[in-house]
């Protein structure tokens, strides 16, 4: 925490993300220079990087969670590569209970026939599991590294970041539209959204807006409840760190345990959301 | 906690690792467990029929061993009958030969008397001719008594 001299500047800076995104014509940058044309450009400030809007990324938590989904590739791509129907390893036993645990669930509760639900529900359990888990990493250390190799903010926890978890959000709100597409037709699913729950054609225009704020009321439970979650952790975790250093363990590692049911909840919710949506898509009204 | 371009990019990389997952990681180790329960399966359905077969085997043996045991009964029975004849027979045999044997000897006996007697006659006729000789004093031609001798000796 060098450098801080507020609590609430220590809070936001552990908050704030690498940003990298476009500066628009005669902006002023923090250290004083005027970027005379469109620049893309890392931002300076937490100010800068909310002023750059829209086109944006935020590299910390594309690089966290890609690493991930990396890693979560990696490990099930090895023990898939490695896989016998005999005795099997350490590696292998351990993914094979995890994909048991997401098959059991899926079959209790998706009643659909498509077999792409398994490996659904696994990478999303899976790899937000993994992203939630960084925040299982003391505060300090990725940011204290990165800052040593010359990046002023890091955000290590890819779900304390909304982009992050509105972006899964948004894959399976796309895959609740695709598959409701799929296996209704447009024409089905229209109907489906112009009749219910008012099976009257004078009451469409009122249908439809009940079901398309419900539609899109799921991504937005699910980004959001992820989202707010791990960053209320965070926070807490943040406060924790602003501690005298010798009374830190004594909350730190109660939260910590807690957290460690946390982060495997609401993986686990997730996925059990998104497969209950999914499975709604599947079915006839 | 600006919203921007991450939020697609995040779209993307998940759309990605999802069909990664569908496309290389879950049919193997989904297949790979159904093999596992097809093999237990497999695995219990054989040692079910093995325990049956065990059991089909054991009551054969048992008839087998009981046949076995009657046939053995059966044997030692007819062994001990057969045993019993032969005895018999032998002893028979052995009876008559006895009897036979004490005939001959009989007989042989009966001889060698008839021989012993005949030799007693003759040497008597001479010692009586030899004392009828020293009592007459006189020579008596054996060939004018000898018929009279033999006759005196067929009487003894």
């Amino acid at each position: 925490m060098a450098g801080e001299s507020t609590a609430a500047e220590f809070i936001q800076h552990h908050l704030s993300n690498l940003t990298y995104g476009r500066l628009p014509e005669g902006h002023v940058r923090p250290d004083g220079t005027v970027v005379e044309q469109v620049t893309w450009s890392i931002a300076q400030s937490s100010t800068e990087a909310s002023e750059m809007g829209f086109m944006a990324f935020h590299l910390d938590t594309l690089f966290f969670s890609f690493a991930m989904g990396a890693v979560f590739l990696g490990v099930f791509g090895l023990a898939a590569k490695n896989v016998t129907s005999g005795v099997p390893g350490h590696l292998q036993n351990l993914v094979e209970s995890v994909i048991d645990f997401v098959q059991d669930l899926t079959k209790n509760t998706f009643h659909g026939n498509n077999p792409m639900i398994g490996p659904i529900a696994l990478t999303i359990f899976v790899w937000v599991f993994l992203m939630n888990s960084m925040k299982l990493i003391p505060v300090d250390y990725i940011p204290g590294l990165t800052s040593l190799m010359g990046f002023d903010y890091t955000n290590a926890v890819p779900t304390t970041d909304p982009n992050g978890t509105f972006g899964v959000a948004i894959g399976v709100f796309l895959m609740i539209i695709y598959y409701s597409c799929k296996v209704k037709g447009f024409g089905g699913f229209t109907k489906e959204l112009s009749f219910t729950p008012f099976p009257h054609w004078t009451l469409i225009p009122f249908n439809l807006f009940l079901e398309i704020v419900g539609l899109l009321t799921k991504p937005f439970s699910l980004a959001l409840r992820l989202f707010g979650n791990m960053y209320a952790g965070e926070v807490i975790f943040i406060l924790i760190a602003l501690l005298p250093f010798y009374v830190q363990f004594t909350l730190q590692v109660p939260w910590l345990i807690f957290h460690i049911l946390v982060v495997t909840l609401q993986a686990f919710i997730f996925m059990v959301l998104s497969v209950v949506y999914l499975n709604a898509a599947h079915e006839h009204h | 906690m600006n919203i921007n371009l991450t939020m697609i990019g995040q779209t993307i990389g998940f759309l990605i690792f999802v069909a990664f997952c569908i496309k290389y990681v879950w049919p193997p180790l989904v297949g790979a467990l159904q093999e596992r329960q097809k093999k237990i399966a497999d695995g219990l359905a054989a040692s079910d029929r093995a325990s049956h077969d065990l059991e089909l085997a054991q009551k054969k043996a048992a008839d087998e061993l009981r046949k076995a045991r009657a046939e053995a009964a059966e044997l030692v029975d007819k062994g001990n009958k057969r045993a019993a004849q032969i005895l018999e027979t032998a002893k028979a045999d052995a009876r008559s030969e006895g009897e036979r044997l004490i005939t001959q000897a009989h007989a042989l006996i009966e001889q060698e008397r008839q021989q012993a007697r005949d030799a007693l006659r003759a040497e008597i006729a001479t010692l009586a001719i030899a004392g009828a000789e020293r009592i007459l004093e006189t020579s008596v031609d054996p060939k004018v008594h000898s018929e009279m001798l033999d006759k005196l000796a067929a009487e003894l």
